[in-house]
């Protein structure tokens, strides 16, 4: 009986439609502007980062809040709301990947977190110190979330800082250039090779610094 | 007489074909997709072979319409035209979202291959599982937000919760699919073994619809409903009492009854309760802000219309699925049922794949559109 035949007819399929099943598209997208800081010593001690949400997302955000004045939100009035934000981004890893010459380091939980209302959109600042200050030849930040729930984008003016940097360290940000062109790259062997969890890697927003 | 074809190379043959009717189709969708869309000019990169992808371009597309679907929804409130707009914003995202990877169409086609559902069912099931999945957003959003006045923290909660509930109703569903479908491909192994009784004589493949319902309400009308419930009883002493019900339910397989009587409609709820329960996410968002902006109305026209385009994308990919199952059908019917056994494996096997999407959804091996508490 043809019994390999239709095994490996279903294993296809199977496969076909899991690695299909396995992705989203993007419906938060969020514009990131980011903040290295540094101590006196040269070491980098954490991230601050700015994450401003689409106007829809930030209206769905704000659906049901209390505010004094009807469609604005004081930064007071936003504070439960900053809290679940950053307790729930835990799960995620804060979507924020550092790698210090190589070596993966880990994040403390966020201080210094609240959120702002400005034009109809809501801006999440947060700092996220590292478990460890390090102080690498070359520090890679990767900002992107890995399932494209959530579409980041550096902010187009001064989209990262170098606070307190020794003299002579470089900065490059590599962009995904913007959603259109990386989406055109992708295609549907992205899909089928088995690391597809992954792909919101490609969309990932990578800086680089190097210092001497 | 021509020489008969081993069981293995008629599998290899349906298997073929199976991939053939799919890869043709993407082909065709890509070309199709490529050449025009909507009349915009066609951007430089997508020339290039590398940088086109069907699933790619389906990403950026309905990203594309999404994020303009905040700006209509604005504009709509001064000026009333933008509502148009919004409209066939909407509907171009719903067919974009659903052509994209998605586990509601995987669980509707493998359904319909494991049933033996005709196109025409698995395009009556694709409309009205988008139709509830749409009444579904609608009623979250109209009775927490707009009546309740809740946050979005609650709203999310219970979208966690549906999404729960909707895994494992998949999974339940697929558990059922399995059980009944592994019996009658037990059977049909048993019975491969000497040659069938009842799947041998595949004469008559193209019988109409029409002969078929009436043949069946003859039988309904003859038997009753409790004879359609009693699933548990032996299908063939079903057929030999029956002659006329087995001469047009012969291609079907040993269970006709259960096929399109008021038993096959129920599960074909079961379907549409299983795939339509879970929101689209993008429906929930645009509800909300539709809310926001006090144009609500607006929210629930997009959403009718996102639900109008997911289903013809569904229905289309649904025709596929059924069309593909049955060329391999006439391709692998044989005289000695081994024919038989391939579609009752392939059934199999499509059941298997609905337990699997339920189990993978609910443990999160696969990732879905997560709803977004955050």
């Amino acid at each position: 009986m043809s019994m390999r035949a239709l095994f490996g007819c279903l294993l296809a399929a199977a496969m076909t439609l899991a690695a299909g099943a396995a992705n989203a598209h993007p419906h938060v997208w969020i514009t990131a502007t980011s903040e290295l800081l540094y101590a006196a010593d040269g070491s980098i001690t954490g991230v601050r980062h700015a994450w401003t949400f689409d106007d829809m997302f930030s209206a769905y955000a704000v659906q049901g809040l209390e505010s004094k004045t009807k469609g604005a939100y004081t930064s007071e009035e936003l504070k439960p709301l900053a809290q679940t934000n950053v307790e729930s981004l835990k799960e995620y890893a804060y979507f924020t990947f550092a790698k210090a010459d190589g070596k993966k380091e880990r994040f403390q939980e966020p201080v210094d977190y609240f959120l702002d209302y400005k034009d109809t959109v809501l801006t999440l600042h947060f700092t996220l110190p590292l478990k460890n200050p390090v102080k690498p030849r070359q520090l890679v930040l990767e900002v992107f979330d890995r399932s494209f729930f959530i579409d980041f984008q550096m902010a187009k003016d001064s989209p990262v800082k170098l606070v307190g940097a020794p003299a002579g360290c470089q900065m490059k940000l590599e962009r995904p250039n913007d959603g259109t062109a990386s989406a055109q790259k992708l295609n549907e062997q992205t899909f089928l090779n088995g690391e597809n969890s992954n792909f919101g890697m490609m969309f990932a927003n990578k800086i680089t610094v190097d210092c001497p | 007489m021509k020489p008969q074809l081993s069981p293995l190379a008629r599998g290899l043959l349906a298997s073929a074909a199976v991939l053939l009717v799919v890869a043709v189709a993407d082909a065709a969708l890509h070309d199709l997709l490529a050449q025009n869309p909507f009349g915009a000019p066609r951007p430089a990169q997508a020339a290039e072979p590398e940088a086109s992808g069907l699933i790619g371009w389906l990403l950026a597309k309905q990203s594309e319409f999404y994020r303009q679907m905040s700006a209509t929804i604005r504009s709509a409130k001064s000026d009333g035209s933008a509502v148009w707009t919004l409209l066939f914003i909407s509907f171009a995202y719903g067919v974009f979202h659903a052509a994209g990877p998605g586990h509601g169409k995987a669980v509707i086609a493998s359904y319909l291959v494991a049933n033996r559902e005709t196109a025409r069912r698995g395009i009556a099931l694709s409309f009205a599982s988008a139709l509830m999945q749409s009444l579904v957003a609608i009623l979250i959003v109209g009775i927490s937000a707009w009546v309740l006045n809740a946050t979005a923290k609650t709203m999310c909660k219970a979208e966690g919760v549906i999404e729960i509930a909707s895994y494992a109703l998949i999974a339940l569903f697929g558990l059922r699919l399995v059980w009944v479908k592994g019996r009658t491909f037990i059977g049909a192994l048993q019975a491969a073994q000497p040659v069938p009784a009842i799947a041998g004589v595949p004469h008559d493949h193209d019988h109409d619809h029409h002969h078929h319902r009436h043949a069946h309400d003859h039988h309904h009308h003859d038997h009753g409903h409790d004879h359609h419930h009693g699933h548990g009883h032996p299908h063939h002493h079903h057929g030999n009492d029956h002659v006329h019900d087995e001469h047009c339910g012969h291609s079907h397989g040993p269970t006709p009854s259960e096929l399109a009587g008021p038993g096959g409609w129920r599960r074909g709820f079961a379907a549409i309760l299983t795939v339509g329960i879970r929101p689209c996410s993008g429906a929930i968002l645009v509800l909300v802000f539709a809310l926001a902006q006090g144009l609500f109305w607006a929210g629930i026209a997009a959403t009718f219309l996102m639900g109008l385009g997911t289903a013809i994308t569904v229905a289309a990919i649904a025709v596929v699925a059924v069309s593909a199952k049955d060329i391999a059908a006439r391709l692998s019917a044989g005289r000695d049922g081994g024919g038989a056994l391939f579609m009752r494996g392939i059934e199999f096997g499509a059941a298997g794949l609905v337990l699997l999407f339920g189990v993978g959804l609910l443990f999160g091996y696969i990732a879905a559109e997560r709803t977004t508490c955050f």
